[in-house]
Parts: C-alpha cells; structure tokens; sequence
C-alpha cells in the first residue's frame, strides 16, 4: 500500500510531545556557550538561553528583554540538546524572532518585563511550542487555552527559595484533585471560579491531571528542593539561578539531574547532596522589592 | 492470551516513561519501572522510551544500569527502543556526544535529530505493509509522531525493516527490528495506534520459546550483501 507522504508539522501533539520527552529531567538556565555545555555534561535534557539569570535581573532592575539572538544562536551552536528562550509576556514580535532563529521551545516568561497588560501571546499562531508559568488551575488553563503545550509553577525566579513554587504545585495538584471529584453539574461552578474554559475544565476532571505537562519552576537550589517538587507532582525542574549562581556548578547541576530522576530514594539524594560547596545565597520573600510571580494573570 | 502475564520493564530514568506505560498495561502487560540494576531481574521485554539520549546515556553510567540492561539484550531479551531509546540501541551514532554510549546491539547508523529543530518536528502516516502481515490485520498506514527524531541511515544484513516514511520519492526506514531488537524513529506510544507495541509483546511472549526472535518469520526484505550496511535510498 503506498501512503502518501504528507507530513503535518507544529501539531498540538508533536508541541506537547516534546515537553513529554523532558520529563523527569532538569531544564537549566544557561547565558553562555561554556555554561550550556557544562549543562549537558551534567545531563541536562534542555537549557533556556538568556542574557542573565533571573538573580542578575532582579538585582540589576532595568527592563528585561528578550536575549539577543546571536547569544541564542551561539548556544545552540554548543549543544545537541533543546534550547529554549523567553519573550515578554505578550511580546508576539520577541516569539517569532525566536521560531525565526529556530529555539526549540519559547518561555512566555514573567521573568521578563511584561508588554501587554491585557493578553498573553495567542500561541496556536505558532508552529514552535511555549512554556508558560502559573500560580494555580485557573492560570494554568488559560494558558493552555491559549495554547501553551507545556506549563510550569512561576515560583519566585532569583531568590533561590522554593517557598513560592510549593505553594504554586500544591495549589494546582489540590485543585485537580478536587475537581477531580466534582460531579457534572459541579464543573460548571468550577470553569467559573476558575475563570477557564469549561472544555479544559471538564478534561482536567476526567483525567485527574492538566491536558499537558506540569514543570516546576522558580526557586530551585538544591538537590533536595528537585526531589521536594517533584514528589509534590511535578514531572520535570527548571533550574535558573540555582546552579550558576554556587559555588561549584558542574557538580549542583549533576546532583540535582540524579535527585529529579532518582527523587523517591532518599539515601541517593542524600549521597549526591554531599560536599556540593555553597548553593546560590537565596532570598526571604519578604526582603523582595517586586514579586514577579504576580506578572500574567 | 500469553501476553496477559508479560512483564515488562520499562527504563525510567527520564522520558516519556507513562505514555508506555498505559499502552501496555492496556494491552494486558504487567510493568515494572527500572531505575536500579536489581529492577532488571526476571523480565519478559525492555522498553527504552523516549527522552534525551544524552540524558539517558549520563544516568545509565551513574545508576549503574549499563552493563545490566546491555547483558539482558546480549542474553535475547526482546527490547524496544522509540526515538532517544533507538539512538540508545544504534551501532553508530552521527552528530552525537563523542562520549555517548550506545549498546550497539542494532546494525544501523543512525543520525540524531536529522530532521532539523523542534519546528521540524512532525506526524506522518507510514507504510505499514510488513507489520500488518506479521500481524494479520489488513494492510492500513501507521500514524506516527516524530519529535526531533533520528534518522536511519544505513542499515546491517541482520536488520529487517518493519515500517518506513515516503520522502521525495524514496522510502527511508522507521521502525526496524535485528533479533530481539525492535527499534523506531517515532513514538508509537503517542498515538492510539497499538500494533507497535503488539508486535514487541509478540517477541516478549515467544521469547524464551523460540530462541531468537523474529528471524525466519519475515521474508528477509532487503538482506543482501553479506557484512555491507545498506545505504538508506540505494538498496530499497
């Protein structure tokens, strides 16, 4: 039988297929090609490419920006691994630079500084996939309404404290776990407090988890932090400043690839845990001028 | 039926672990996630998933795994391996890491995302024609989902081709199989399609009965040449 040769690209399917390909593995932010490859030594399944970690952004202020693409490009050049980038909140023109130059994943980041207060990018526009982050089910949903294929926690980006991520996890997980068992009617009540479609709302139900991958993301330091969310319910961490901002970062980002992926077995935590040197410095919450977090709606 | 008491491991160091999971436990399997080298004790079939080769390859050093799933392949368990599981099996690997390690157990040159960047990626409908015969079903295309796939670029003697893309006018080989080794580019643990995963509970159920797998079921469709690999596009 002869098929015929029709391939169909920047399907949902092939868009949320590679966020399922990075499951339980660790995502790091990365600002040069040196740091990229010490990524993928480490064992890495995708570095996010970007100009400053989010620690250098909330240090410096100053309008956060899509990075330049030469960096971007330069990184890619460095690994064989997926590279993602970020594009402002709403920043439509940053994201199809950023599928212009071929990134294989964009963050529709908060981390950025927003540039629409109003809408998020209509992401079903593009053949390349978005991540973007949430705060709870509400947020995760019209996110992926808008076609987001892959969601994360927001937690709190530069602080190295993975306070905000637990309560970002625990609020999505206990909200689908409650409406898990909502019965129809109920469901209605919960599109409308949730403020997200019924249709998501009603797959959510069924399923017991979202239509897509949930990563954690915001405040990761340490390998214990990896295997705290991941036995929370993520699928996959998202590192940013937590490993270039130690002391040692070859050997953090090692340690914490095998406590995602080894997060139920305390002794191997423990045993990759040792003499890691000095993790990123971290902040109090309430020490903080801005709470990116609060940046999307 | 004999695959209902099948026990399947699946390599769960990274990937899309679950995905296999739920096709096989629908299919009647019994699944066992293997993170430790004790974890490979007893198994009718290996699953080597989809992922990052480079990852998988890191974390099978590091979890001691290796030697483990690399024996159990030597000794004629049947493993499957999709995509980032394939590039694990390959006998040669272009545009990889020059330090990752393969188990060499397919004659096949692969290429790592040979299809180009995530944008690229793409589903497809296959020939199915050998698939469906060893089967029995009626001869229909396998949907297939390639998520920044490799690509086989030349294949051994000992190497049957299951399954394969029409591209520009040639046909370039997907899914293989070499005795207990079943290997495809794309992932059949993504769509809804099961004769994938039949065809590897087949080899799981008649392993141990028949010895080798596979051989002397198929009309050897392109075995030609003794020890030459076959250029992708010249020999078929």
């Amino acid at each position: 039988m002869t098929t015929e040769a029709t391939r169909v690209t920047g399907t949902f399917t092939v868009k949320r297929g590679l966020a399922d390909m990075l499951r339980g593995g660790v995502i790091m932010d990365v600002v040069t090609a040196e740091h990229a490859k010490v990524a993928e030594d480490a064992g890495a399944v995708a570095v996010m490419a970007l100009e400053r970690v989010p620690a250098d952004i909330r240090r410096e202020g100053g309008v956060a920006r899509m990075s330049d693409p030469a960096l971007i490009e330069g990184i890619k050049a460095a690994v064989t691994i997926p590279v993602m980038a970020k594009a402002r909140i709403g920043h439509f023109a940053e994201a199809q630079v950023l599928e212009a130059i071929g990134v294989d994943y964009i963050d529709e980041s908060e981390v950025l500084t927003p540039a629409d207060e109003a809408y998020h990018i209509d992401k079903w526009q593009f053949t390349t996939p978005f991540v973007c982050g949430a705060t709870n089910l509400g947020e995760a949903l019209r996110r992926i309404a808008e076609g987001a294929a892959l969601i994360r926690s927001k937690g709190e980006a530069g602080t190295g404290n993975i306070v905000e991520a637990v309560r970002h996890l625990r609020s999505i997980t206990a909200d689908i776990r409650a409406l898990s068992q909502a019965d129809r009617a109920e469901r209605f009540g919960w599109a409308k407090r949730l403020q997200a479609p019924i249709g998501l709302v009603e797959e959510v139900a069924n399923n017991g988890r979202l239509p897509v991958p949930l990563f954690c993301a915001g405040g990761i330091a340490t390998p214990a932090d990896a295997a705290l969310v991941m036995q929370l319910g993520a699928e996959a961490v998202f590192v940013g400043s937590g490993i270039f901002k130690s002391e040692d970062p070859a050997r953090r980002a090692r340690a914490i690839v095998e406590a995602t992926t080894h997060y139920d077995d305390a002794a191997l935590v423990a045993k990759v845990s040792r003499g890691l040197g000095a993790a990123m410095r971290g902040q109090e919450l309430a020490e903080l001028d801005e709470r990116l977090a609060t940046r999307g709606w | 039926m004999r695959e209902s008491s099948l026990s399947i491991g699946i390599l769960a160091l990274q990937g899309d672990v679950r995905e296999h999971r739920l096709v096989l436990e629908e299919l009647g399997a019994t699944c066992r996630l293997v993170r430790k080298p004790d974890e490979l004790r007893d198994l009718d079939g290996l699953v080597l998933p989809g992922g990052e080769s480079t990852t998988l390859s890191v974390l099978l050093e590091s979890s001691g795994l290796f030697e483990g799933v690399a024996g159990l392949i030597a000794g004629g368990t049947p493993v499957l391996g999709t995509c980032a599981g394939m590039v694990l099996l390959a006998r040669e690997v272009l545009d990889g890491r020059p330090d990752q390690r393969s188990f060499g157990a397919l004659d096949c040159v692969v290429r790592r995302n040979a299809y180009g960047r995530q944008a690229d990626s793409f589903e497809a409908l296959l020939d199915a024609t050998t698939i469906d015969a060893e089967l029995g079903e009626r001869d229909h295309p396998l949907p297939a989902v390639f998520i920044r796939a490799p690509a086989i670029e030349a294949v051994g003697p000992g190497v049957e081709v299951l399954a394969s893309l029409r591209n520009d006018g040639a046909s370039v080989p997907v899914m293989c199989r070499q005795a207990n080794v079943l290997a495809t580019a794309f992932h059949p643990e993504l769509t809804s399609d099961r004769r994938v995963h039949r065809v590897f509970l087949a080899m799981a159920a008649s392993h141990g009965t028949i010895g080798q797998v596979g051989v002397g079921r198929l009309s050897d469709t392109g075995v030609q040449g003794a020890g030459a690999l076959r250029k992708v596009g010249e020999a078929i």
